[in-house]
């Protein structure tokens, strides 16, 4: 592998490498820490103090006297059939949620590839301007939409194709609706990045050789247009997963969405053990799309030398 | 296949409407006099003037502002350095490991950081006294250490594309490592800095999930003050606070594409 530092002067470097060690140490700290933090949390037992759980390593007269484990916070999970419902639930939305994505931002993407390059440029603007504004108020902003009484509603009266208010606020209908449109440009942009370097010399050669256009798309563009597939579906489905702020203001009270359910047991139950045994299954859900998508960026920068 | 299809241009156009029409809804009814959302009782400003009477509010907004500006400026810092080590230095003990920390955050569900740093900073409390209360610092570490890897993703995308000649001739010539970074890469680097640095603040600016974490009593970031109002429904006042901050990015965007085509020119040189 030819890396670009061999050109330097590896000496020159020097101050960079005592430099990173404070970025290094920051996340170490501040990102990995944490995360061995609720580890431990998440096999203490729940008790009423302050730290609310029993501390892992106990310490007596004598010292160190042994560690304290228990997996009941995890036997309380699995035994619990709601949480296994409203993990499969909050997969299940997800999947679903991404799959609108991509049947949205996959056209969009691929109109915008095959514009000239000014206007390319511009439209791709329009996708990303949004994502500069607040998302907490963008997912706000379909409250007033969605409501009973909201501008959706009053025009579908007004032009009589419905004569009483659908309801679309407050169920899962609102929470697809809010996940595809507040990722949307996370879906657009690497659909767009691998669209824009495909070869259309190669569609060319497909008509040439006397392929229908829609025959083309399906033989030539599509396959070739898998790792933006996976790279825009990982981008929205991670995220969606564990997304709180969507289910709790779209989302109806049977909306079953893991974020939310984390949220009241840490702010309304107070239970921190099943907090972090919550948040430990969780992570480990998401484990292999996260390896998945780290090694695509891997690849990506590898490929962009 | 140029992409003129009837059925992909209605789908495309769908698209976009999907993503403007809440905004320009809200920026609408900003300025309805009605407190009914739906009906028009005309225009008014009245919701803006409620807006500062509601010292609440502004007091979260200059909060979320100061802890905005200052994680954003420590966050380029760090991922620029991130960054560059990750791209320069060929043998790095634990790259991996960095590399992975500094990915990671990208894709971690927000719920699990803001209860992992919630539980760190109340380990570190019990273990060194520090921190006693949890507020502004604490919400600022935590949004440094987030913002830090979207800065890494904006300057190493820069790096890639970088003509690394200027640097090595400015070194050829004598120039001292330091002075060579500050002189010569920091200006190359200076579009993917300032765009990092804006990433961090608008990120800074809307977290809601891990700020409400990580927080104290007393400590109540403009997300958090707006999330309380608006899970109980739709309030004017809230449609006119989303106008204004439409009005800060459409500012800042046109300021930051001036700049940059000013800049183009000289580039060219």
């Amino acid at each position: 592998m030819s890396e670009p530092a061999e050109s330097h002067d590896e000496r020159s470097l020097h101050w960079l490498r005592r430099a990173v060690r404070v970025p290094y140490f920051w996340l170490l700290l501040f990102f990995l820490t944490p995360f061995l933090i609720i580890l431990k949390i998440s096999l203490a037992e729940p008790i009423v103090a302050q730290p609310p759980f029993t501390p892992l390593l106990e310490w007596g007269a004598a010292g160190f006297e042994g560690l304290r484990v228990t997996f009941s916070n995890y036997a309380f999970l699995f035994q619990d059939g709601y949480y296994g419902i409203i993990y499969l639930s909050s997969l299940k939305m997800a999947a679903i949620g991404t799959l609108l994505c991509l049947l949205l931002g996959y056209p969009m993407a691929y109109y915008i590839a095959r514009q000239p390059p000014g206007r390319r440029h511009l439209l791709l603007l329009a996708v990303i301007l949004p994502f500069w504004i607040s998302f907490l108020l963008r997912v706000y902003a379909w409250i007033g939409l969605l409501n009973n009484r909201g501008i959706i509603n009053e025009f579908l009266l007004w032009t009589g194709i419905i004569d009483a208010p659908l309801q679309m606020l407050y169920n899962d209908f609102a929470v697809y609706l809010g996940i595809v449109y507040s990722y949307l440009p996370f879906m657009i942009l690497p659909l767009y990045a691998n669209l824009e370097r495909l070869d259309l010399d190669l569609l060319d050669a497909a008509a040439d050789l006397g392929a229908r256009r829609w025959q083309a798309f399906v033989d030539v563009t599509l396959p070739l247009s898998v790792p933006g597939i996976i790279g825009g579906c990982l981008l929205v489905f991670i995220p969606a997963v564990g997304e709180f702020t969507i289910p709790a203001l779209l989302g109806g009270a049977d909306t079953l969405m893991i974020g939310r359910v984390l949220w009241d047991e840490f702010f309304v139950n107070r239970d921190w053990p099943v907090a972090s045994a919550v948040s430990v299954v969780l992570l480990l859900l998401l484990i292999a799309p996260i390896m998945w998508f780290q090694r695509l960026q891997t690849r990506e920068h590898e490929a962009a030398r | 296949m140029k992409g003129r299809s009837p059925g992909l241009l209605s789908i495309v156009a769908f698209g976009y409407a999907l993503l403007y029409i809440p905004i320009v809804s809200v920026v609408i009814y900003s300025f309805n006099d009605s407190r009914l959302v739906t009906l028009w009782g005309g225009f008014s400003l009245r919701w803006y003037a409620s807006l500062l009477e509601d010292e609440n509010l502004v007091e979260a907004a200059l909060l979320s502002f100061r802890i905005a500006i200052v994680s954003a400026t420590f966050a380029t810092a760090l991922g620029a350095i991130v960054a560059l080590a990750l791209h320069r230095l060929t043998r790095l003990r634990g790259k991996l490991l960095l590399s992975g920390m500094v990915t990671a955050p990208l894709v971690m569900p927000e719920i699990i950081t803001g209860l992992a740093l919630l539980f760190l900073f109340i380990s570190m409390g019990n273990l060194i006294g520090w921190p006693m209360n949890r507020g502004a610092t604490t919400i600022t570490i935590a949004h440094i250490t987030f913002s830090m890897a979207y800065v890494v993703v904006v300057v190493r995308s820069r790096l890639a594309g970088m003509d690394e000649s200027l640097e090595e001739a400015a070194m050829d010539l004598g120039g001292r490592p330091l002075a060579v970074f500050f002189d010569v890469t920091v200006p190359m680097l200076l579009p993917a800095l300032i765009s990092g640095w804006l990433l961090s603040f608008t990120l800074s600016l809307d977290d809601l999930v891990i700020s409400s974490f990580v927080s104290g009593p007393g400590a109540t970031t403009l997300p958090m003050y707006i999330f309380a109002k608006v899970r109980l429904g739709v309030t004017p006042d809230i449609n006119a606070i989303t106008t204004i901050i439409i009005a800060m990015v459409a500012v800042a965007v046109s300021v930051a594409s001036i700049v940059s085509s000013r800049r183009r020119p000289d580039a060219a040189q």
